[in-house]
């Protein structure tokens, strides 16, 4: 008699965590999508502000090229030590060049890249966009007749989402030359044939496709730091709340969609 | 549009008596709580209304209504004839340039000294040149009676002198309406008197329609030309000030008296 009531009770429970999460799920993607969609809405209707979006491209561009070129560098260098490693095995020493080169390209550099400015820009965008709303200051824009989503957010998602190709670009460079001061430095590849090899089998299509990822990228981690901002409540503690499961939430979606359009595009 | 007969059809009269806003019917609820159930109202063109009442009730829920920083669930809120709910974003944000908002806290632009915060709507709304910003800047300040403080950052100023700098940017574009959210609050009591007098003064220098929200009364009997109770989601009262002071509902005479109220919290 007493049981059979707490069993269902337990499951209604249950079901209601169930339900709930699917409605929180349900209300970001919501979001998401709200602010990518107002975002290509006021991005083409005037005022144009050309002085923020420098300043944005700067602070995602420049600001990150420390932290992408040493991330960069060093997953190249471990490549090629691991896949000379590999290789070794069954005497295929000369492809190391190759494989380094297309992983990169193709893969690594636009995925650790885009993890790496998830962390850096998605974080301070959701904690930037996050401040001004508690403050009421995203109000404030609002009530002066400037539409927030076009002064705010449409410079931040249109500078990272241009800004990420050249970034990605720039690790693809210093990749490609951590493996091969590694192979060459300090497993004795030939330096000549480590080059060739490097471009062999390297399309443009396989840095396209890494290029136009990085893009992607982009646009998803700096619409989802900004949604995340823009729909902050709770104070404070809200913001901090935003700006950590706007890096969660980003990087999830990066690797998620690098699957479908590595599967899909390329 | 189809938005002054709304108007006419309540009773307003010709034209030129058109209210610069009527509130029809507004409802608003956040995840199940009602907190505007059917608020009527009409500000006539000049006046300064004030809304009192406990807080929590929704003072600032619809202040931002008048303004379109929050959507009704139901309702209109008509603006000079013409309805804020069925216009689209464009046209919302025209309506918008007749007003100026003064936010609670002041929602001045942090990353902003009290110069560039007064002087954004000039950048951002006119083609005025860098000498008449400056002059309109200073201009506005000295209506709120600060002066030397351009260069300030937001966060050296005191809370009075933040609100004072709110007001300055919100009539930095001659607005026909000014909305004030709770000007007074949290001041001490001689800081509460000189941002009363301000706005007393900005009324005589601007001629402009006012609505202003507050919980302290005498501030509202000092601004006033009339003063609405805002109740369990209703204007339940609205009166002159002579009038209002000698209503008989033993709710308002206790909130008159400050006394503890019951349930004006849902
Ligand atoms: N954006 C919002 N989302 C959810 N609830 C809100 C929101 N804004 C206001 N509320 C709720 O509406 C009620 C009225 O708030 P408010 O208008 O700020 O009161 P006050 O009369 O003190 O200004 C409060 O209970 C508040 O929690
Ligand atoms: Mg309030």
């Amino acid at each position: 008699m007493s049981a059979e009531p707490e069993a269902v009770s337990r499951a209604g429970a249950f079901l209601e965590r169930v339900g709930t999460n699917g409605i929180h799920l349900f209300e970001e993607v919501g979001r998401f999508f709200y602010i990518l969609h107002t975002t290509i809405y006021w991005a083409f209707r005037r005022p144009f502000d050309g002085r923020e979006w420098v300043r944005q491209m700067v602070r995602v561009g420049v600001d990150s090229i420390p932290v992408v070129g040493l991330t960069a560098m060093f997953t190249g260098m471990v490549m090629a030590l691991q896949t000379y490693r590999g290789f070794e095995r069954f005497h295929a020493e000369g492809y190391v060049a190759s494989v380094v080169a297309l992983s990169l390209t193709r893969e690594l550099a636009p995925v650790l890249a885009a993890l790496m400015i998830a962390g850096r820009v998605g974080s301070s965008l959701a904690a930037e966009l996050g401040t001004m709303r508690v403050t009421e200051q995203i109000d404030a824009l609002y009530a002066m007749a400037v539409e927030p989503v076009q002064y705010l957010v449409v410079p931040r998602v249109g500078a990272t989402t241009l800004m990420l190709p050249p970034l990605v670009a720039f690790a693809n460079g210093l990749g490609i030359f951590g493996g091969y001061s590694i192979a060459v430095g300090l497993l004795g590849a030939n330096p000549v044939n480590y080059w060739d090899k490097t471009f062999q089998y390297l399309d443009l299509n396989d840095v396209f496709s890494g290029l136009i990822k990085a893009a992607v990228f982009g646009l998803i981690l700096s619409v989802t730091g900004c949604s995340k901002g823009f729909f902050t409540t709770g104070g404070a503690e809200g913001v901090g709340r935003a700006t950590t499961s706007a890096v969660v939430m980003a990087s999830l979606v990066i690797l998620v969609s690098d699957f479908f359009l590595t599967k899909i595009l390329f | 549009m189809a938005t002054g007969t709304r108007a006419n059809g309540r009773g307003a009269g010709p034209e030129q008596d058109t209210p610069t806003i009527a509130v029809i019917d507004l409802w608003k609820s956040f995840a199940g709580r009602e907190v505007l159930r059917g608020v009527n109202l009409e500000v006539a063109r000049g006046e300064s209304f004030v809304i009192v009442g406990g807080s929590g009730v929704g003072k600032s829920v619809l202040l931002k209504h008048l303004i379109g920083l929050i959507a009704p669930d139901r309702g209109h809120i008509i603006i000079d004839g013409e309805d804020l709910t069925q216009s689209d974003p464009v046209r919302c944000l025209a309506l918008r340039r007749k007003f100026g908002m003064s936010f609670q806290e002041g929602a001045l632009f942090d990353s902003m000294n009290v110069f560039e915060n007064i002087a954004f709507p000039l950048r951002r709304h006119t083609a005025m040149t860098e000498g008449e910003i400056a002059a309109r800047v200073r201009e506005c300040l000295g209506l709120v009676h600060l002066d030397g403080v351009e260069l300030k950052a937001t966060n050296e100023l005191s809370g009075g002198m933040r609100r004072r700098v709110g007001f300055a940017r919100a009539i930095a574009l001659q607005p026909e309406i000014l909305l004030f959210d709770e000007p007074n609050t949290g001041l001490d009591p001689i800081t509460a008197g000189v941002v009363n007098s301000v706005i007393v003064e900005m009324r005589e220098h601007l001629g402009v329609t006012m609505v202003t929200i507050t919980h302290d009364m005498k501030s509202a009997f000092r601004i006033a030309d009339r003063i609405a109770m805002l109740r369990s989601g209703r204007i339940v009262a609205s009166a002159s000030p002579e009038a209002f002071r000698s209503l008989s509902d033993p709710y308002i005479q206790k909130f008159l008296a400050g006394e503890p109220l019951e349930e004006d919290v849902a």
